[in-house]
């Protein structure tokens, strides 16, 4: 106990460390962006992987709830002429009532009847974000304003960057808190056995319902903030590839693992990129890299590693 | 109003019955080795679009097909070989990623050995539209029609008649059983995979004269696939077929009459409201866990 | 007044009757024990009572209030703790942390002061620990509270239940099957552990094959064969009843 809350400490030192270095090692505004993009992954796979991670339970339509975020931002905006902040908490709030009046009947369902569940409803959320075109421009998308907070508008990269460095580290803290209440003791139990965690009090269906909201509201404000950073968005941001994407990073950093999220995100946003430049390659190389890492680090790179460093 | 009625049946039907195919292709393997294939889709692109490269090098399709078909199984067994059988131990959540890095992986590797535009097949027997009550068929929903029953006829012949089909069933039902009877499990499995993408390249070929095929025309035939194996409850062989067809059927029902704009969220509501209603599919299995 | 009353409780699945028509009524701070065969529905019976199966028919009343069919997690609020026949513990986690998941409903477990980290949530945790430990030495196992759960012995992982359901503190503890497996010297130190948690007050519901230690911890017996109770009485009097001797007792000797 004592142990893993100094290496709580311990990392959430790291993160922050990380954060306020990464600016000045970038080598110019490309990185600082693809920094920004990968914080923003991040955020949403923290939320994600205290649902599929802690709790266990699978979701393939997370982005669902990220394009939810980003549109409502981008429609409120542009629309109707919402500031952005009440824009983004209209989001969260709107995202936090669908998630939960879905979470009871579909976390019912277990392992692959939920992927498809959740794989459907973000399906269904993306096609009605294609075809309401009055609404949301369709397929070929819309723009989004630029952020205002307090009249005061982030005027570049190093401003977003410090926006979403500090989102993040907030974000990771609260993960890290959860994880260690009870209300995350109750989430691993009914991972492991939702009849023992029954029995010893937990009520499973509201632990479920609870977390499926909070890591809904982690992807809606992620989906916010990329909408108003990009000033661009499109159906393919809720799509299923999108969803996929998510639930990589979190597997690939790490189950049960906030910093693993991070290094998923941050690695799965930051790959491409580097491969960009060999375009024909790049899907090849990283269909690959997520294999190889699966196979030789089943359990994702930051608990793999955490082990081979605490053997030595 | 019966005319286009039968319409959209008829085209549900030909679609259906390429998800049945696909269907059965997630069930085979799920039953071996309890892993979704992410990566079954891109067995039936490769069936399409190797036919496809093939045709226009100037192969006759009657050889232009079972060699594509080929390339899938040896894709598939490669797939099972060095990324499925390595990892045996990975928890449920880390093999799906796999398959999903397969899946890109393989998506890459049409864009890099083929390309990135859509194509088309001649039609087997031409385009002359058969008059049914008023409806129209094309011959090639025939092809699709007849083809996917003799797979599916020959695969039952194959698990109810044959000694290898035996072996995958009691590998199925339990693993430590069947190796303790002298079955090699191992083979069970790489087997599961060969068929697998044998039956979603036969729906590639079948269908592409039809719709048209491109490097990505795997993942939506994929994900249908793999809603219409839920739909008829994830393990059942005829909940597979049965799945896949409702599911055709329902979307084009639904694309006719409801709006084509929604025509695959369709699809995906009916899968929700069944779920919802029974959680383990229309013929999945029944019964509580026991503790 | 007895503390839980069972009336005609029934379960059939797919046809089969697991349980059919079982009464019978368990007194308060008395440890009781269900036998029978194999397969003849004493996990059932408990499942029923715990929330974990919904009954086909009958009814479960607790201090004489209908608890029929209520969630396991509702009823563990009642009172009602058990451990299962095949161990169900969080493997991934401590041994001491699966013992503080038992103590949850004692626990603060407001969302906004766990997401904060308040000191409260500290010191909520730091009470369940210490609780855990007091529990764990009780069980035997306090040397193993910070190694990982899934890694202990069969017959430990028993034992791990037995404490996190008195973390919950139960008013009924029902215990499947919590010897077997377990060699004589455990089986001792189980039997004198199922004495101390009735001496606490707790009232026990026990199922277990060794008949030497369910006749030495038992005040009432009931016994269960094909989902029926063939009888029911104090362990001297199941001992000379001739149905139970024929049925079951006759096959064990
Ligand atoms: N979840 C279940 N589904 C179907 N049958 C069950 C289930 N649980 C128990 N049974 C059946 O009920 C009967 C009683 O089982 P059980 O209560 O486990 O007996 P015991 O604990 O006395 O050995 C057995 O025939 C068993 O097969
Ligand atoms: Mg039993």
């Amino acid at each position: 106990m004592i142990r893993r809350r100094e290496a709580r400490r311990g990392g959430l030192g790291a993160l922050a460390a990380v954060l306020l270095v990464l600016p000045f090692v970038l080598p110019n505004t490309y990185y600082l962006n693809v920094a920004i993009l990968a914080g923003l992954n991040a955020i949403a796979c923290i939320g994600l992987n205290l649902l599929i991670g802690y709790a266990g339970q699978i979701s393939l339509g997370h982005a669902a709830f990220f394009g939810i975020g980003a549109y409502v931002s981008a429609i409120l905006t542009a629309g109707q002429g919402w500031p952005p902040v009440l824009a983004l908490l209209a989001a969260l709030v709107l995202n936090g009532a669908l998630a939960f009046a879905v979470a009871r009947p579909i976390l019912r369902l277990r392992g692959h009847y939920l992927a498809m569940a959740t794989l459907g409803l973000g399906i269904i959320v993306a096609i009605v974000l294609a075809q309401e075109v009055r609404l949301t421009g369709g397929p070929d998308g819309m723009p989004v304003p630029p952020l205002v907070l307090l009249g005061w508008s982030p005027p570049g990269e190093a401003a977003w960057y410090g926006i979403v460095a500090v989102l993040l580290w907030i974000a990771a803290w609260l993960s890290l808190n959860l994880a260690r209440s009870p209300i995350g003791r109750a989430l691993a139990a009914l991972n492991a056995s939702e009849i023992a965690a029954a029995t010893a009090g937990v009520d499973v269906a509201r632990h479920k319902s609870l977390v499926f909201v909070l890591s809904a509201l982690y992807a809606s404000l992620a989906g916010s903030l990329f909408a108003h950073y990009a000033g661009f968005i499109t159906p393919a941001k809720a799509g299923f590839l999108q969803s996929v994407e998510l639930v990589t990073m979190v597997v690939l950093g790490g189950m049960a693992s906030t910093f693993g999220a991070v290094v998923g995100a941050a690695i799965l946003t930051a790959l491409p990129q580097i491969f960009a430049t060999f375009h024909e390659y790049e899907t090849i190389a990283l269909g690959a890299i997520l294999m190889g890492i699966m196979i030789f680090l089943p359990r994702g790179l930051v608990p793999s590693l955490a082990r081979l460093a605490g053997r030595r | 109003m019966l005319e286009t009625f039968l319409q959209f049946l008829f085209s549900g039907i030909t679609a259906g019955a390429i998800y049945a195919l696909v269907a059965l292709g997630f069930t085979l393997i799920y039953n071996a080795s309890h892993v979704i294939n992410f990566a079954q889709g891109e067995f039936v692109m490769i069936g399409g679009m190797a036919t496809v490269f093939l045709a226009d090098a100037g192969w006759p399709i009657w050889a232009a097909a079972p060699l594509a078909v080929l390339l899938a199984v040896a894709v598939g067994v490669a797939l099972e070989r060095l990324a499925i059988a390595p990892a045996r131990e990975a928890s449920t959540v880390s093999l799906i990623v796999i398959t999903i890095g397969a899946s890109i992986l393989l998506r890459g590797l049409a864009q890099l050995v083929w390309d990135r535009n859509f194509h088309t097949l001649a039609p087997f027997s031409g385009e002359e539209p058969i008059r049914v009550l008023g409806a129209s068929i094309l011959p090639q929903s025939l092809w699709v029609l007849g083809g996917s029953l003799l797979a599916v006829l020959a695969l039952g012949w194959f698990f109810g008649r044959t000694l290898l089909g035996k072996a995958v069933i009691a590998t199925a039902h339990n693993r430590l059983a069947a190796e303790l009877m002298g079955i090699e499990t191992r083979h069970v499995m790489t087997l599961c995979f060969a068929l697998s993408a044998l039956l979603g390249a036969l729906g590639g070929v079948l269908i592409t004269p039809i719709t048209l095929t491109s490097y990505d025309a795997g993942v939506m035939l994929g994900l249908k696939g793999f809603s219409a194996a839920i739909l008829g409850g994830m393990g059942s062989a005829t909940g597979a077929v049965v799945g896949g067809l409702l599911l055709g059927v329902v979307e084009a029902m639904g694309a006719g009459f409801l709006s084509s704009a929604y025509k695959d969220a369709i699809a995906f509501v009916l899968i929700l409201v069944v779920l919802v209603a029974v959680p383990r599919g229309l013929m999945g299995a029944r019964g509580a866990e026991r503790v | 007044m007895s503390l839980l009353e069972v009336q005609s409780l029934s379960k059939t699945f797919g046809g089969v009757a697991a349980v059919a028509e079982v009464s019978f009524e368990l007194e308060a701070g008395h440890v009781h024990s269900v036998i029978g065969p194999n397969g003849a529905g004493k996990t059932t019976l408990f499942n029923l009572i715990a929330g974990a199966v919904r009954p086909s028919g009958g009814k479960v009343r607790l201090d004489g209030a209908d608890i029929t069919g209520l969630a396991p997690h509702v009823l563990a609020e009642r009172g009602i703790g058990r451990s299962f026949q095949t161990p169900q513990i969080f493997a991934a986690m401590s041994v001491a942390e699966n013992v503080m998941v038992g103590r949850h409903l004692r626990l603060d477990r407001r969302l906004l002061p766990s997401l904060l980290g308040m000191p409260a949530v500290d010191r909520a945790n730091r009470a369940a620990r210490e609780r855990a430990q007091l529990l764990l030495d009780q069980v035997g196992l306090g040397q193993e509270a910070d190694r990982p759960a899934g890694g202990l012995a069969y017959g430990a992982m028993k034992r791990l239940e037995i404490a996190r359901a008195l973390a919950g503190d139960p008013r009924l503890l029902l215990l499947d099957e919590p010897a077997a497996g377990l060699n004589p010297t455990e089986t001792a130190e189980i039997t004198a552990l199922i004495q101390a948690i009735a001496a606490a007050g707790v009232t026990v519901v026990l199922v277990e094959h060794d008949m030497r230690l369910v006749m030495a911890v038992s005040d009432h017996i009931i016994v269960l064969d094909s989902g029926r109770k063939l009888a029911d009485g104090t362990a001297a009097a199941i001992r000379a009843d001739p149905a139970v001797i024929a049925a079951y007792l006759g096959q064990a000797q």
